[in-house]
């Protein structure tokens, strides 16, 4: 599944549009920053609810192929403009974690 | 032997600012052609030891030294330090304030993240003198 087609799938908005043709394999979901780094893998979808620009680092480190912010939390201007410069894909859904993954389960 | 030698500050108390340290050597060891595996574990264990320094020791030094076969990484502070390393190094240890916690930090798995990535990692901590780590990654 691509970037785009998740962002279908979540009715999501795009926040930061790097490239959305890129295939993603697999999804981890956490907020706890360590944990992300310690077990998110490459290609993956990564579902969190952390708004700050700590999570552009983490994208980056874990090389993830989109951050898939949920329940309508707003991304700081800072998050936003660092995923920008940096080429890092990242869309918001009203969704919560769990209807999100349950919703991409089921489109799989 | 020659080698390229890299040293930065680390602001303490800045989140915006940290991990550029980690960024840097990034795009250095990159444009070596070193395996992205390897690339990715080290900056894991540099970007947890630059956070750390930021959130526990109002930040701190962070010098890497590239070989031809490995990279070396030391992060030195002069921040309260540790009185019990291993309690520290337990995962889910942590002594984060809600501040830094409500940030994403303060899982008590930096440490362990620290070692899990790298080859070689030694910590050597003395309370009211500072903290000094050092990792080496094999290429
Ligand atoms: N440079 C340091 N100076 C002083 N204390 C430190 C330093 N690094 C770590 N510590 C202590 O060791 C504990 C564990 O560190 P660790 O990185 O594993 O977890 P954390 O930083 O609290 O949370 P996380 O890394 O998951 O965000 C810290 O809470 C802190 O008490
Ligand atoms: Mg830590």
């Amino acid at each position: 599944m691509t970037v785009k087609e998740l962002a279908k799938i979540l009715g999501a908005t795009t926040v930061a549009e790097s490239d959305f043709e890129r295939e993603i394999n697999g999804g981890y979901a956490g907020d706890l920053l360590s944990f992300v780094m310690g077990r998110a893998m490459p290609d993956c979808a990564w579902y969190t609810i952390m708004t700050n620009v700590n999570v552009c680092a983490v994208a980056t480190l874990t090389d993830c192929a989109v951050v898939v912010i949920c329940e309508d939390c707003t991304p700081d201007e800072m998050l936003v403009a660092r995923a920008k410069s940096q080429g890092i894909n990242v869309i918001a859904t009203s969704l919560d974690m769990h209807s999100a993954i349950a919703l991409v389960a089921k489109n799989c | 032997m020659q080698h390229i030698h890299l040293e930065y500050d680390v602001d303490g108390n800045n989140f915006v600012s940290a991990g550029q340290a980690t960024e840097n050597v990034k795009f250095c060891l990159k444009g070596l052609g070193i395996n992205p595996q390897m690339i990715r574990r080290i900056a894991i264990a540099m970007y947890e030891g630059e956070i750390n320094m930021v959130i526990h020791a109002n930040g701190g030094k962070a010098i890497a030294d590239i070989y031809m076969d490995k990279i070396v990484v030391q992060l030195v502070d002069t921040g309260e330090g540790i009185a019990d390393i291993n309690q520290a190094m337990q995962p889910g240890f942590s002594t984060a304030t809600e501040d830094v916690r409500s940030l994403g930090f303060g899982a008590g798995m930096g440490l362990p993240n620290m070692r899990k990535y790298t080859d070689e990692f030694e910590i050597e901590s003395t309370v009211g003198v500072g903290t000094h780590i050092t990792m080496t990654v094999k290429f």
